[in-house]
């Protein structure tokens, strides 16, 4: 490699960079141009990258009763554990990543109403600021809720005992974190705020 | 109009859900890529980020050791790696006001809500892809400029300083008031 060819090559990988009174804005280089493909208006497009996506997805999904099943376990090791040795920093973190999971999951795998509970579990352990004080029966509700519309296969979103139960443990759980926060109202706001990302169940 | 050559691109994926990450795998060897590959943590993530030198990095939020807020925090280091500029998309459950801005300002190029799907994560990739945005550099910030448009209602101050090129056109307060509606 000539000296001529390294130069050109540092140039090339180098970032543009403006320097401002308190900032500075920089062009990096852009190593991705290598993947776009510019076509000309009229070009016939005979793959659909998202249709794929999702045809490999549905192919995926024969699994997915049994990956609901494990994460549900996995949920009730977790309450097992905090209710064996008392509600800690590290059993807490657990469980609440197992409840995240299924909040995130529980819609792809095919079990919409899973979610709403999962995300009511997530915010009463996120939520009340002395963990001591989350009442371990409101935590057994949620996760036997859980496992039980697991278990009865309550797949899509019909089901309507499983949507009232959803509401209820919600409302109750909303009521306790109000109590519990009552003196942050900052932190109230923060808590009732609506979510800024919407979810992409519908393709958003 | 564009394409994505998806065959060009190298993607890394950061999750300690196996199930998660092997969706993210279903859905982007759908797309075309060919080269993913997988961390179960922040500290494999950042291991193998500067071992495989991704394209693209997908990162959950929520994981042990250490999370997908800190490790983009490693990640837009100058001079840390070969590739602070790399685009990160947060992938998490995790959508709350206070999340979403936490996350942008640790520098994170996109955010994708869980549930997943195709077309979110198609367009996301999309965008980081046809649409790369500069980098900004201050005493407390190095990622993506954070301002995606020119809101032409805003109407507080500029708080960037310095040359012409980053004077927004605005009206002020005042001027929005004694306007006749």
């Amino acid at each position: 490699m000539t000296s001529e060819t390294v130069m050109n090559d540092k140039k090339k990988n180098a970032a543009a960079v403006s320097t401002y009174a308190d900032h500075e804005v920089i062009l990096p280089p852009n190593r991705l141009k290598k993947a776009v493909q510019k076509l000309k208006p009229g070009t016939k497009i005979d793959f659909d990258p998202v249709a794929k996506a999702e045809a490999a997805l549905e192919e995926l999904s024969e699994d997915f009763a049994e990956w609901m099943e494990q994460e549900g376990k996995r949920l009730s090791i977790a309450r097992d554990d905090v209710t064996a040795s008392g509600i800690n920093a590290a059993n807490r973190d657990t469980l609440f990543r197992a409840a995240h999971d299924i909040k995130g999951q529980a819609a792809t795998f095919g079990y919409p109403l899973v979610a709403p509970v999962a995300d009511s579990l997530c915010r009463l352990i996120e939520h009340t600021p002395d963990m001591k004080h989350i009442p371990m029966s409101l935590i057994d509700q949620h996760v036997d809720a859980i496992r039980a519309i697991i278990h009865r296969n309550t797949r899509g979103d019909s089901n309507l005992n499983a949507a009232r139960l959803a509401e209820k443990l919600r409302n109750v759980t909303e009521e306790f974190l109000l109590h519990e926060n009552r003196d942050r109202p900052d932190y109230l706001e923060l808590m009732l705020s609506p979510t800024l990302a919407p979810g992409e169940a519908n393709g958003a | 109009m564009i394409r994505i050559d998806f065959n060009r691109l190298r993607f890394q994926i950061i999750d300690d859900n196996a199930h998660m990450r092997r969706i993210l795998r279903t859905l982007l060897h759908g797309f075309g890529t060919r080269e993913v590959y997988e961390a179960e943590d922040g500290a494999a993530g950042l291991e193998g980020f500067t071992h495989f030198l991704p394209d693209i990095v997908i990162t959950d939020w929520a994981m042990p050791i250490f999370d997908g807020l800190e490790l983009t925090q490693m990640i837009r280091q100058p001079g840390a790696n070969n590739n602070p500029y790399v685009p990160i998309i947060m992938l998490t459950g995790h959508s709350e006001k206070k999340r979403v801005i936490a996350a942008r300002d640790a520098g994170v190029t996109e955010f994708l809500a869980k549930p997943i799907s195709a077309k979110g994560l198609y367009q996301r990739i999309l965008n980081v892809v046809a649409n790369p945005r500069p980098f900004i550099r201050t005493r407390s910030y190095f990622g993506p400029d954070r301002r995606r448009n020119a809101n032409p209602n805003y109407a507080g101050p500029e708080r960037r300083k310095g040359g012409k090129a980053d004077i927004i056109k605005q009206q002020s307060l005042l001027e929005k008031v004694q306007a006749p509606s």
